[in-house]
């Protein structure tokens, strides 16, 4: 009943007009996933693929993505929110600090994942370090990259309705709201809405990741690199740390 | 208190999972100490808000009362009034401070009720079979449009009246439930023909709302009016000829339980809480973070009540 509800609230068309109207929040929350998550990437794909090349630095990096991905996201969140004021900033700041662990792992989980064997192949051919990396590891690692963009939109999608603590928007207003005015159908609707949009971005990144495997590989002769394409789809641990 | 906040917010953020946590608590019932307690005539069982200011006049109550000579028993942190009220009514609760108006809308959502006298009128018939109130305190602690001390000057406003004057851009910062309120940004339309944007902060006129105040971002603030960072800040409360804000004065509401030599300790208390008590009291809290029981019982040696 109360799933009907919620279902009734998402559908409600008076829902679909005025300060509060759905389309709108559902804009802001994509705008400031897709933003937190590019930030991220600007940020931690070029470190993560030094660390993958230089295979330097990496015990150093696991420790300190990890550490960073234990933070809890809206103690974060109302830090910057003191030193930034209330707005966008603060909960952009927050997700790029969620979002960063997984994209870093993706890019130099992705270089990694390129034999040994293949690097060396392409020294031989006369490749300098900057061919090797933007021929060889870059193309063979992109769906263990792609893989970390995808884990991190489905952390920072969910994380994402703490924007509204700060008055970001998005859809997280609907749940403050539905808690303290007893609307658990309201609550209810806006975390449907957040999960259609979590699976709507998870089919276009697993459609992006299946695209971006170099043709060569997928030849049966490179059926042993299975295990690496195993964890493309997967590379990082799921759970939301926040 | 940001703790606290903080807390709250998680449990918001942790929404998906709030209806089936609410039937969680149902089910464990972290009543049932209370109601076993209770059945032993001589314990009385008080209850607070999860509220650190709620909680501080909890622990006053409860302290006078066992210097009378009851035994009682705390059951702190007790969430909504949805969840309390029915545990009042089953008798697991003896003693709860309230709210005035807060406490008539829940039982009275019709009422008309705007000043205090009013309210105190409609809870006497409200209040359902073995409940009653006792008398309240001075103090409230009740929603508010706040302004910073430069504002209030810059544009000659102390109160709601005159904000129809000020020509440049307002916007309120609030909990997003504030909007949806009577004495929201539309009976603020209403009332003074003023018209504000909205803008939700969900910390209930905490930090991140001061901040946005201070910053500029938001001209009016709701900041509840014992909260000290009013004070703290300079902030400048408009004043409400039109009793557009509903008035929450403390008020215990109490179970049969309670005698009149219990309710005489709690009137004792309540006569002493005074708005600046309460502030300071909340102040205690908030920037000294002593705890509940040692303000409440610095504050009962000095009136003489221990």
């Amino acid at each position: 009943m109360i799933i009907g509800q919620a279902f009734a609230w998402v559908f409600d068309p008076t829902n679909y007009s005025g300060y509060n109207a759905i389309p709108g929040r559902l804009w802001e929350h994509v705008w400031i996933t897709l933003l937190a998550v590019v930030i991220a990437s600007v940020i931690a794909v070029p470190i993560g693929y030094a660390i993958g090349h230089t295979r330097r630095a990496r015990g150093f990096s696991i420790a300190v993505s990890g550490g960073i991905r234990a933070l809890p996201t809206l103690g974060v969140l109302s830090l910057f929110g003191l030193l930034l004021g209330i707005g966008l900033q603060a909960p952009l700041l927050a997700l790029v600090v969620l979002a960063i662990p997984s994209v870093l792992a993706g890019a130099y989980s992705g270089i990694e994942s390129v034999e040994p064997v293949t690097v060396d192949a392409a020294k031989a051919q006369g490749m300098t370090g900057w061919q090797i990396l933007w021929k060889v590891e870059v193309p063979l690692g992109l769906p263990l990259l792609i893989g970390g963009f995808r884990a991190a939109v489905l952390q920072v999608v969910a994380t994402a309705t703490l924007a509204a603590y700060v008055g970001a928007g998005g859809l997280g207003g609907y749940f403050f709201l539905g808690l303290k005015t007893q609307d658990y159908a309201e609550m209810l609707g806006a975390s449907i809405l957040v999960i259609a949009l979590a699976i709507a971005f998870e089919i276009v990144f697993a459609v992006l990741q299946r695209a971006s495997v170099p043709k060569g590989t997928a030849d049966p002769s490179a059926r042993q690199r299975q295990g690496s394409r195993e964890r493309a789809r997967n590379p990082i641990p799921e759970g939301n740390p926040s | 208190m940001i703790t606290a906040k903080i807390r709250a917010g998680v449990a918001a953020a942790l929404a998906l999972g709030v209806a089936a946590a609410l039937t969680g608590c149902a089910s464990s019932d972290p009543l049932d100490s209370g109601s076993s307690a209770s059945s032993d005539s001589k314990t009385i069982v008080v209850g607070s808000q999860q509220y650190y200011s709620n909680e501080i006049i909890a622990e006053l109550y409860a302290q006078v009362l066992e210097k009378n000579g009851f035994e009682v028993e705390r059951n702190f942190n007790i969430g909504q009034r949805e969840v309390y009220i029915p545990q009042l009514e089953k008798g697991a609760i003896d003693v709860m401070p309230e709210y005035s108006g807060n406490l008539l809308q829940y039982f009275d959502k019709d009422s008309k009720a705007k000043t205090a006298d009013e309210i105190d009128d409609g809870l006497e018939t409200a209040l359902p079979k073995g409940l009653r109130v006792l008398d309240e305190a001075e103090a409230t602690d009740q929603d508010s449009y706040t302004v910073t001390k430069q504002f209030s000057e810059d544009n000659d406003v102390t109160s709601l009246a005159d904000l129809k004057d000020v020509k440049s851009k307002l916007t309120v910062g609030a909990n997003s439930e504030f909007q949806t309120r009577p004495y929201g940004p539309k009976g603020l339309k209403s009332v003074y023909g003023v018209d504000v944007d909205f803008k939700a902060v969900e910390d209930s006129g905490g930090a991140l709302t001061v901040k946005a105040l201070k910053d500029g971002t938001v001209q009016l603030a709701d900041i509840y009016s014992a909260d000290p960072s009013i004070k703290a800040n300079d902030f400048v409360t408009l004043e409400d000829p039109e009793n557009l804000i509903l008035p929450q004065n403390v008020i215990p509401v109490v179970s049969d339980k309670v005698n009149d030599k219990a309710a005489d300790a709690i009137d004792s208390v309540n006569e002493k809480l005074t708005p600046e008590a309460l502030i300071e009291l909340n102040t205690k809290s908030t920037a000294d973070k002593e705890k509940a029981s040692t303000i409440a019982k610095e504050f009962l040696t000095d009136e003489g009540l221990l």
